[in-house]
């Protein structure tokens, strides 16, 4: 259960950062999510992984399936991933899964956890 | 243990998320930031439209004062109707920047000299500061500079050119980070506000691109190695075959402007040899150019004029040109106009056309100036030392320390080359440059009237006042008026002044003032009906000016071929001719090669491919064979017969021109070059027809076993992104043609708006261009017309009211435009 509230939480909160602040502060939520929902190091990574890993794949797929794939196509050629635009939404997903899965495993190490009580 | 983990993950984090957000060198390029590139909210994908992305729209703006509905059209081809000019013009600017803001900025940039600025040195495997110190030397902002003040001096100009800054800055302004276009993404850099001095630059690159093109380098260096007689056969002033623009045996009126050749040219001019060292000189495509015709109404099946355009230009995504319609209580104009430019440019209002051809003359020259000392304070000029002043040019470089350019201005202008430009290590000598470019002028004026004439004299006026680079304007009415006017401020030349470098240190060589416009070769409905040009010479050598420049002479026979022979002429008929790959230079050639080649000294294999060049219909469609075979062929001879005498001199000389060769054959089988010098025997012409047609054969052959002996494959045409990405490009069309051919489309360069207007009291105008409305390649519209534009078809071009085009249902969108 805590694990999807921090997936939950952690996505939320990327999406609408990412609406204000460059696209890095998806490890400033997922940092703070992680810091809100302790969890195991393992257990945070993966919440914050999957978080933005679906996040980024959704939104992605949303905007490429409006657009027929048309740029998607090309930036894969440019990249260079065959033009494959499944490849190009799958990188695009990892990254950001990666950047806030590490953000939140950082996060989980943090010795003081004087906010874990605020939730229980 | 935990603190361990903690800093360990931490500092991991933050070297990902660095990493992630650093372009990160990749061969001989950058990365754009990965982790920003990507991101769903930040990077590329919000540059991916929606294909059925709502264009709809209401708009509060400041620095309007009216109000301004657009109607876009299925094609996104926006229609503007403004209450007042100004409010036009902002909108325009605003929709340039709207559609097309990269490649506005980029374009600039490479005027002015900025490309390291977003590039860093090199990348990609170009050298941008060697790309940008040639801009820088050669005067670009300096000439844009001196052209903004005549600009603003003008308050028609300077209020049309504020309001159109202003609404391109409306639009920056407004632009959101994630929504800027997706190259700067790719290149991580950022837009900058819009100024009438890019404006200004943005025609000065116009300018560069059709009146760039300079063989006085190369000129000069031939005299080192041919006489006077051999420069006059292998660079003739004019040709037998010419068909110039106004008719041969029209009769010139006196000059006015009286040429004095200097007494001393001959010894310390044309019969001087100097050294000119290989200067890095960036030319413009050799195949720049156009064609244009009018055709009277006693010609034409409705009786109205029709009139057309295609002008030759570098095949680019986003395309060079966007095309609207904009209308205002004072005039009402379609057609295409330059992102970074207001105004439209070739186009039609309702009560004429116009259209334009580069004149090709010589405007660029350069003259050798004499320093005192290597400080380049003092420099000769009639006997005395004048003061030189200097001109910084300093360019930032992403990455790099900025390097400056320290230009020396003389009264002839900057000096281009000295020993620290192009390379410090040559002989040091200096040459200042003349180019009608840095003349203060205000073409935008010219636009500005044409889009506002009612009939001849409104046009005649117009174009006037036009200086560089000199185009042949054409124009029809509805009256039923057709003209022709090469118009540009051209210098008052003696035979041959400027086609090498100049002595710099009097004023004997100098321009001696300007052709004045009404005495420039005009044609105004002649009896035959028509009128036409494709960059030939404008006139025989009776006019009393001397052309200059670099003629092509096949395009414009093949028109007047056509356009003479043909009655009753509909608009479908412009379109054939528009799109023709009837090959006359092959016609002429042909023969000639035939009658030289001894066939009895080939092989069966290469009489197969003669074969085919016999039955070749001489026509240069995509899937003929012939055109290959006599491109390949005709490449061999000109090798063969010129190679070994030009291997001379190890300094840059100018390769003849098709028509020079040819007409040399016709003429003479004895062709004086034929003569291979490094042998004791002495070749023949038909010696070498044989030996050129043997190699031929072999590259050939090679192209048939790559399935790529049809014309199409083989020459392969492309419309390239400004940044030669393949990804963004249009590669491998099946589109015939060629150079020398109307349908002018080479591998990278060819028709870049192909326009018919026929004036009847409804206007009937068609349009195509290489392209498409938006310069977004995540846009349905990036590249809409490019294969409609290969298929030789066009599009029914949408000129209506504001009512009418309330009601049409090919009006998709509509934007509305308030004051704020």
């Amino acid at each position: 259960m805590k694990f999807f509230v921090a997936v939950a939480l952690t996505a939320l909160l990327s999406f609408a950062s990412a609406l204000f602040f460059p696209w890095w502060i998806i490890g400033v939520a997922a940092f703070l999510v992680a810091l809100v929902i302790p969890q195991k190091a393992l257990a945070a990574f993966l919440a914050a992984f999957v978080a933005l890993f679906i996040l980024w794949v959704v939104q992605s797929l949303l905007i490429d399936s409006k657009n027929d794939h048309l740029l998607s196509s090309k930036v894969a050629a440019l990249l260079p991933l065959g033009g494959s635009y499944v490849a190009l939404v799958l990188v695009s997903g990892f990254i950001g899964g990666l950047v806030a899965g590490m953000s939140a495993l950082t996060a989980s190490f943090l010795p003081s956890r004087r906010t874990s009580t605020t939730l229980k | 243990m935990r603190i361990v983990a903690f800093v360990i993950s931490g500092v991991l984090t933050i070297v990902l998320i660095w990493f992630l957000n650093t372009p990160l060198q990749v061969g001989k390029s950058k990365t754009p930031c990965l982790g920003a590139f990507v991101s769903p909210q930040h990077g590329f994908w919000q540059n991916a439209e929606p294909v059925d992305e709502d264009f709809n729209g209401t708009l509060k703006l400041p620095g309007m004062s009216g109000k301004v509905d657009v109607y876009l059209d299925e094609r996104l081809v926006p229609h503007i109707y403004a209450e007042n000019e100004n409010d036009a013009y902002y909108v325009q600017g605003y929709l340039h920047a709207k559609f097309r803001l990269w490649q506005m900025e980029f374009q600039t940039h490479a005027a002015a000299g900025r490309l390291s600025e977003i590039m860093g040195e090199t990348s990609g495997g170009s050298n941008f500061l060697k790309i940008d110190k040639f801009f820088r030397r050669l005067g670009m902002v300096y000439a844009a500079e001196q052209s903004l003040k005549k600009l603003e001096g003008d308050p028609v100009t300077k209020n049309e050119a504020d309001a159109y800054t202003a609404g391109v800055n409306a639009y920056i302004s407004a632009l959101k980070p994630n929504r800027i276009p997706v190259e700067y993404k790719l290149l991580n850099y950022k837009p900058e506000k819009w100024t009438n001095l890019k404006t200004q630059l943005f025609l000065k690159y116009m300018s560069f691109d059709l009146t760039g093109r300079d063989y006085d380098f190369e000129m000069t260096n031939a005299k080192n190695i041919f006489s006077a007689a051999e420069i006059e056969m292998l660079y003739p002033t004019t040709q037998d075959s010419l068909q110039p623009i106004v008719p041969k045996g029209t009769i010139f009126q006196q000059p006015s402007v009286v040429t004095n050749r200097p007494a001393e040219a001959d010894s310390v001019y044309f019969h001087s040899t100097d050294t000119a060292r290989a200067a890095l000189i960036i030319k413009p495509h050799k195949n720049n150019g156009s064609n244009n015709w009018v055709v009277a109404g006693s010609k034409t099946k409705s009786g109205a004029p029709i009139l057309c355009n295609d002008p030759h230009l570098g095949l680019n995504l986003p395309s060079l040109w966007y095309e609207m319609q904009i209308s205002t209580p004072t005039f009402n104009a379609y057609g295409v106009s330059f992102p970074g430019a207001p105004s439209i440019i070739i186009g039609f209002n309702d009560s004429c056309a116009w259209g334009v051809t580069n004149a090709e003359r010589d405007v660029k020259d350069y003259y050798q100036i004499t320093f005192r000392d290597t400080s380049y304070q003092e420099y000769l000029f009639d006997g005395k030392w004048l003061k030189t002043t200097f001109r910084d040019e300093t360019i930032r470089i992403k990455g790099g320390p900025d390097v400056t350019e320290h230009i020396p201005m003389t009264v002839f202008g900057p000096v281009m080359f000295d020993k620290s430009y192009p390379d410090p290590s040559e002989d040091g000598k200096s040459y200042a440059l003349r180019w009608k470019a840095h003349d203060a002028s205000n073409e935008l004026l010219t636009f500005n009237r044409l889009n506002h004439a009612r009939n001849y004299v409104d046009y005649i006026r117009a174009i006037a006042t036009f200086q560089t680079p000199g185009q042949n304007f054409i124009f029809a009415s509805k009256r039923g008026d057709i003209a022709i006017r090469q118009q540009g401020q051209f210098p008052a030349k003696w035979r041959r002044q400027g086609d090498f470098l100049m002595p710099g240190t009097d004023s004997s060589f100098m321009w001696k003032g300007f052709i004045p416009s009404r005495e420039n070769p005009t044609l105004f409905n002649p009896a035959r009906g028509y009128i036409s040009s494709a960059n030939q010479l404008a006139t025989d050598e009776t006019y009393p000016y001397y052309l200059g420049g670099r003629p092509e002479i096949f395009r414009g026979i093949t028109i007047s071929r056509n356009l003479n022979a043909m009655s009753g002429i509909t608009v479908e008929d412009m379109q054939r001719l528009q799109t023709d790959n009837y090959n006359v230079f092959a016609e002429m050639a042909r023969p000639a090669l035939l009658r030289y080649l001894d066939q009895a000294k080939l092989t069966p294999d290469e009489l197969n491919y003669l074969r085919k060049f016999k039955a070749w219909n001489l026509r240069s469609d995509p899937n003929q064979e012939g055109p290959t075979i006599f491109k390949v062929w005709w490449d061999n001879l000109s090798q063969a017969v010129f190679s070994d005498e030009f291997a001379r001199t190890t300094l840059p000389l100018r390769w003849p021109d098709e028509s020079t060769l040819l007409e040399g054959l016709l003429r003479d089988s004895a062709y004086k070059f034929a003569d291979n010098i490094n042998t004791p025997i002495v070749e023949t012409i038909p010696d070498l027809v044989l030996t050129a047609f043997k190699s031929a054969y072999k590259e050939l052959r090679v192209a048939n076993n790559e399935r790529r002996l049809a014309w199409g494959k083989f020459k392969d045409t492309g419309v390239r992104h400004l940044l030669k990405l393949p990804a963004f490009s249009r590669l491998h069309l099946p589109i015939g043609g060629g150079a020398n051919i109307i349908n002018a489309t080479s591998g990278d360069h060819g028709p870049s708006w192909r326009m018919i207007v026929q004036l009847t009291k409804e206007t009937e105008a068609y349009g195509v261009y290489p392209g498409g409305q938006s310069g977004n390649a995540g846009s349905k519209y990036y590249d809409t017309f490019v294969d409609t534009w290969a298929d030789g078809k066009y599009y029914r071009l949408l000129f209506l009211t504001a009512g009418e085009a309330a009601g049409n249902d090919k009006m998709k969108w509509k934007l509305t435009f308030t004051k704020a």
